[in-house]
């Protein structure tokens, strides 16, 4: 059997399979729900300074090779977030599942008072989403799209919370992230997040009109994936930090690509739509199935296999 | 994706609820809803009220229903779906007694299911609460079909004079359902859940929620009160289904039909 047990930093999980932000972390239940399916570890919502309605219908479209949404970072605000995720911890400590939060901010210094008021709620880790595309209007351009302005706010973050990992989601839509990369770590991030979704937009042609609401948003699922794992490749040899690989992971089989590309955890989102709250598990099995397959024997085995020259025997189903 | 559907009839049901009827059919089971959108304006979810042709009745509450009351014949909307768990039959449905109750425009699906129930060869008894007669619709479309249909009224200007459940606790004692299928405002389904609870009787409620994604990930339609949490209208409902006192213990509020 295949050991799935995965280090990250000081947080041991079951399985690399992490419950991304964004999906079904609105509450203590879902987030229950989604590490009983299987998640290793689970991250909330983002939550920022104030609550937030989001933006208004339709939010959120498969589109045919993936999906597109612009939920506008709906949220209750970090004061009642911080209740929340007390209750979402107590309730994911019974199952040994770690708890991420997640939060945003319009500037580097309430990014600090954020996470001031979060981390009160002890989480395993806090998430800095520097990079939801669905916002450009109230809040510039995204942190993430600069070293200094990610470099800023990963370091007033840790300055507030320097007893709790943090790790630093980025955008895919940069011209370097490995450089970006460089730039958190050496501003104290403990950990990447990659990637946050991609830009996009769906139009309906018979409407003549982009079908989100807020017209653009951020690509996800099938379609991201190819993205994701060259981005977490490039970071991966950029720093040494654990990656949470995250983009387009529906299967096992994507779990291990991203693993390959140098990733130590995985994030999974959309599959949930794909497959359901129990895509969270099922990823798991598969990929257990995978590495038993090939005779690897624990994630090590694979992690950045894809980074390196290929071996001159490889390993195939029944081959091992 | 969207799909474009043309208004081909309307129908007015009373002063501020109108049906309306598009251009082709939809594949969906009763309880089932779709995700209407009208660019520019907004999009929600509504239940089917009819597969083939698709229709669609709509209470004028806010501005996108009053929007889509505001449409002509000819004009186009947009459909997501069908999505979500609709209801579901006993097995061997020949001879089930089916007890389905309507609160208010609750009936719109469960039209569509006495229809289905009855071609299925059950025997359906229907009872029908509103405030008031003229919110007491589609009451001749469950005797076209062939079942027994009782109205209450909390004025008692038609019907029985007071709320659903009544009517519910006497047909239950008279006519034995094998099951009970409820739609209507939340206050109702959960008189009914406690009614079936009482009386060991497996239900199917659909459940209304405020709904963003309606694709089981941003959260904002989770039902969470006693007997449910971390349940999501959208894709694990919106008909929460409890299969009476012999399954109570299995303790999963998954339903996937």
């Amino acid at each position: 059997m295949p050991d799935l047990a995965c280090e990250l930093l000081n947080l041991r999980l079951r399985s690399p399979v992490v419950l991304a932000s964004g999906i079904l972390g609105t509450s203590a239940a879902l987030l229950e729900r989604a590490a009983r399916a299987g998640a290793g570890a689970v991250t909330a919502k983002s939550c920022g300074p104030e609550p937030r309605p989001g933006h208004p219908n339709p939010v959120a479209v498969d589109w045919g090779h993936g999906v597109i949404n612009a939920i506008g970072l709906s949220n209750p605000g970090a004061m009642e977030e911080a209740t929340l995720l007390s209750d979402a911890r107590v309730r994911l400590a019974r199952l040994g599942v770690p708890l991420i939060a997640s939060i945003f901010a319009g500037t580097v210094a309430e990014f600090a008072i954020v996470a001031q008021t979060i981390a009160r709620a002890s989480p395993a880790a806090i998430e800095v989403n520097i990079s939801c595309p669905n916002v450009g209007d109230e809040f510039g351009t995204p942190f993430a799209a600069t070293e200094e302005s990610a470099a800023a706010v990963t370091a007033a973050v840790k300055r507030v919370v320097a007893d709790i990992p943090i790790a630093v989601k980025l955008a895919p839509n940069v011209a370097s992230i490995g450089r970006i990369a460089s730039a958190v770590v050496a501003a104290g991030a403990d950990m990447i997040t990659a990637v946050n979704t991609m830009p996009g937009m769906v139009i309906d042609a018979d409407a003549g009109q982009p079908v989100l609401a807020n017209r653009v948003g951020g690509i996800s699922g099938p379609a991201l994936k190819p993205i994701a794992l060259r981005c977490v490749a490039e970071i991966a040899q950029a720093v040494n930090v654990p990656i949470i690989g995250t983009g387009g992971v529906c299967t096992g089989r994507d779990a291990a690509e991203m693993i390959m590309a140098g990733a130590t955890a995985v994030g999974v989102g959309t599959a949930v739509w794909y497959r359901g709250v129990e895509a969270l598990g099922q990823i798991v099995g598969e990929l257990d199935s995978f590495l038993r397959e090939r005779g690897y024997r624990t994630l090590a085995d694979i992690r950045g296999l894809a980074l390196r020259p290929p071996a001159a025997r490889l390993p195939g189903p029944g081959n091992s | 994706m969207y799909r474009p559907y043309t208004v081909v009839d309307i129908r007015t049901e009373n002063e501020r609820t109108k049906s309306l009827v598009l251009d082709g059919s939809l594949d969906a089971e009763p309880g089932q809803f779709v995700m209407v959108w009208l660019p520019g304006v907004d999009a929600r979810p509504f239940s089917v009220a009819g597969d083939a042709p698709l229709t669609l009745m709509v209470v004028a509450v806010g501005p996108f229903s009053r929007a889509l009351h505001d449409l002509h014949r000819g004009d186009s909307l947009w459909i997501r779906g069908a999505l979500g768990h609709g209801f579901r039959f006993p097995e061997r449905m020949p001879g089930k007694r089916l007890l389905l109750v309507a609160g208010g425009y609750g009936v719109a699906p469960l039209q569509f299911l006495a229809r289905r129930a009855v071609e299925a060869g059950a025997r359906v008894d229907v009872a029908i609460g509103a405030r008031t007669r003229t919110e007491v619709l589609l009451s001749e479309a469950f005797e076209r079909v062939g079942a027994d249909v009782w109205v209450t009224t909390e004025d008692g200007s038609a019907g029985e004079r007071g709320r659903v459940t009544v009517a519910v606790e006497r047909v239950v004692a008279d006519r034995q359902p094998d099951v009970i299928y409820g739609c209507g405002p939340i206050p109702m389904l959960q008189a009914l859940e406690a009614i079936c609870k009482r009386a060991g009787l497996p239900y199917q409620l659909s459940w209304e929620a405020r709904m963003r994604c309606g694709m089981g990930l941003c959260g904002a339609c989770e039902v969470h009160d006693s007997t449910r949490e971390g349940w999501l209208a959208c894709t694990d409902g919106p008909v929460y289904i409890d299969e009476g006192v012999l399954s109570e213990s299995s303790g999963s509020p998954e339903v996937k039909a």
